[in-house]
């Protein structure tokens, strides 16, 4: 009897709860540390961000009207699914970066422990970053934090699985919905995300992960006119002039964060001041 | 009247003529549909086509909740789809029912839109339920108040009864009632006429009996404009063309929601009956998203940037 061929997965990408091709047919290989072939997922063009920021955009109406406590339940589900696909989550890891087994541990625990944290903020940080304002009126005046609509946002190259959780989780806690573009050289992780959250109750379309060349997709998510804000923490910085110039000619709030707090959850909100007259 | 010299208008000579049709080849026409939707049109091309597709577009609402101030929002909107941008060209009707049509009317010509017709869709739309008297009036009351085409539905009941005669009838009365003051659009349903032998045979009959254009559907049944039916719509109009010698138009309508979908549509009239039918005289789209998604394609061209559906009106 000949050997068993191997079943090897074909990444793609994740759009509108889907995993379709990119629509441009590119692949592009990615290796090892050492140089060895591992895999050809989808370089994403142009057009596959265009698909995914129209799938976010349908999406964030239900989302965004969704309860914080029932977004929180999603989003535990989330560190539910990845903790029962830890062990695929480090082989991967391994395997791409050559990271030692407990280094690539120690990303994916700390990878589910951010998704529960954010979890617990869904219903706190309305309270938190709202608040009842004094007027000299006969009015309550009230200050409402609310998710902005679709964000973009650049994940860091490394680490990949991290990285892009904290691109993701601060986004779409608020409401927001997301398109996201993973890390270059390592975006098996993303892929293998993709399919924990086509698992975890996420409506389709709040998520969207693309892979591809941050130098192709990057000046397209800054001049897209339906993508509100943009986050570039995966963008190296002497790129950053340049897409906030782009973004500009929209009013598209651009940052890049270097930790993961709750500011990062704040900056894709926007408020919303309500004047209410008192006795009525 | 004379149907062309094709029928005298008996139904002995309508069944002749309709039984010595030729049979369409399903799995061709899907194959051929199919193919043609490859086409990949781009640049300079696209923007003429964008254009094109604006031009024969009948900007429809054929809502029970339609109020005099969505028609005329609607008609501003047909008139200048984008008012940032006077190049884009208006579109080819408004299509309301049948009460709005007044409303419709006056707005055009309050707004200095008098090149843009008004068609109502007429006889009891969209489920032909109703007896000829009263099908003929709906019709002329869509005239009197200043409707220049009539979209008529057909008796779906009395064609897949195999009473054709009865049809091609309603469609001569109707036509008797348009006259030279509209012209008249037969509406098929294909998706309840089943089969494509079915809409082939449809198509024949109503062209005979004195249709300006064939239209797939109402937009209120599914599947409705699928590029098959509307390939197999074109292809009986280039053969009555060579019986003839008279060109019809066809209008698909329904599904039909981004500028890809209407894009196909013109390749598949170019393949089908040539450039000549490439014109809102001949080719018509019935639609209300589309145009939306027709005018972000064209900011996209211009721009070089994609747009958002903030930057067009809700509906």
């Amino acid at each position: 009897m000949s050997n068993r061929i191997d079943v090897k997965k074909t990444y793609k990408l994740y759009i509108n709860g889907a995993f379709p091709r990119s629509e441009s047919g590119r692949t592009y290989e990615v290796k090892n540390a050492k140089g060895v072939f591992i895999a050809n997922p989808c370089l994403a063009s142009r057009k596959d961000l265009r698909d995914a920021v129209v799938a976010a955009r349908a999406a964030h109406a239900g989302w965004n009207k969704a309860t914080a406590y029932n977004r929180g339940q999603i989003l535990y589900r989330i560190a539910e699914m990845l903790e029962g696909r830890r062990g695929q989550f480090i082989e991967e890891i391994v395997n791409v970066t050559g990271a030692t087994k407990a280094k690539a541990d120690k990303e994916v625990t700390e990878a589910i422990d951010r998704l529960v944290w954010y979890a617990g903020w869904t219903d706190k940080i309305e309270s938190l970053a709202g608040s009842t304002n004094p007027v000299a009126g006969p009015f309550y005046n009230f200050t409402i934090p609310e998710s902005m609509g679709v964000v973009a946002a650049i994940a860091p190259e490394t680490p990949s699985l991290l990285g892009l959780i904290d691109a993701i989780a601060p986004i779409i806690t608020s409401g927001n919905t997301v398109v996201v573009l993973a890390s270059t050289k390592a975006p098996l992780s993303a892929m293998t995300f993709a399919e924990v959250l086509a698992t975890s109750d996420l409506p389709a379309g709040v998520i969207n992960i693309l892979t591809g060349k941050k130098d192709e997709i990057a000046p397209w998510m800054a001049s897209h006119m339906d993508i509100d804000a943009l986050d570039i923490s995966g963008l190296p910085g002497k790129k950053h002039a340049e897409i906030k110039v782009a973004g500009a000619e929209n009013l598209k709030r651009i940052y890049s964060f270097k930790s993961a707090d709750p500011g990062r959850i704040t900056a894709f909100m926007e408020a919303k001041t309500v004047w209410h007259p008192i006795g009525l | 009247m004379s149907f062309y010299g094709l029928v005298d208008g008996t139904d002995a000579s309508l069944k002749s003529y309709l039984g010595n049709l030729s049979g369409v080849d399903q799995v061709g026409a899907e194959a051929r549909a199919a193919m043609l939707a490859t086409r990949s049109i781009k640049t300079t091309s696209k923007r003429w086509a964008i254009d094109t597709a604006i031009t024969m577009v009948d900007l429809t609402t054929l809502e029970g909740a339609d109020t005099p101030g969505k028609v005329t929002a609607l008609c501003t909107k047909a008139v200048r789809p984008d008012p940032t941008d006077s190049s884009v060209p208006s579109v080819g009707a408004v299509c309301v029912y049948n009460d709005m049509v007044s409303v419709a009317r006056k707005h055009l010509d309050l707004i200095g839109g008098q090149h843009v017709p008004v068609a109502a869709v007429s006889t009891a739309f969209p489920s032909g339920r109703a007896s000829m008297p009263v099908k003929i009036q709906d019709t002329q009351d869509a005239i009197d108040a200043g409707a220049a085409e009539i979209d008529m539905v057909i008796d779906r009941g009395a064609f897949l009864a195999g009473r054709y005669i009865d049809v091609f009838n309603e469609i001569v009365q109707i036509r008797q009632v348009c006259g030279d003051k509209a012209h008249l659009k037969v509406i098929f349903e294909t998706g309840e006429l089943v089969t494509y032998d079915n809409v082939r045979k449809a198509s024949f009959l109503a062209m005979a009996a004195g249709a300006d254009f064939i239209k797939t559907s109402t937009g209120k049944v599914a599947p409705a404009a699928t590029p098959p039916v509307v390939l197999v719509m074109l292809e009986a109009v280039r053969d009555f063309y060579e019986m003839a010698q008279v060109r019809i138009g066809v209008k698909p309508a329904g599904g039909i929601r981004n500028t890809k979908d209407a894009i196909k549509q013109l390749v598949l009239v170019n393949e089908t009956v040539g450039p000549d039918w490439l014109s809102p005289k001949l080719f018509r789209i019935g639609a209300s998203a589309l145009l939306n998604d027709l005018l972000m394609q064209r900011m996209k061209m211009d721009d070089g940037y994609y747009s958002s559906p903030q930057y067009v009106t809700m509906d």
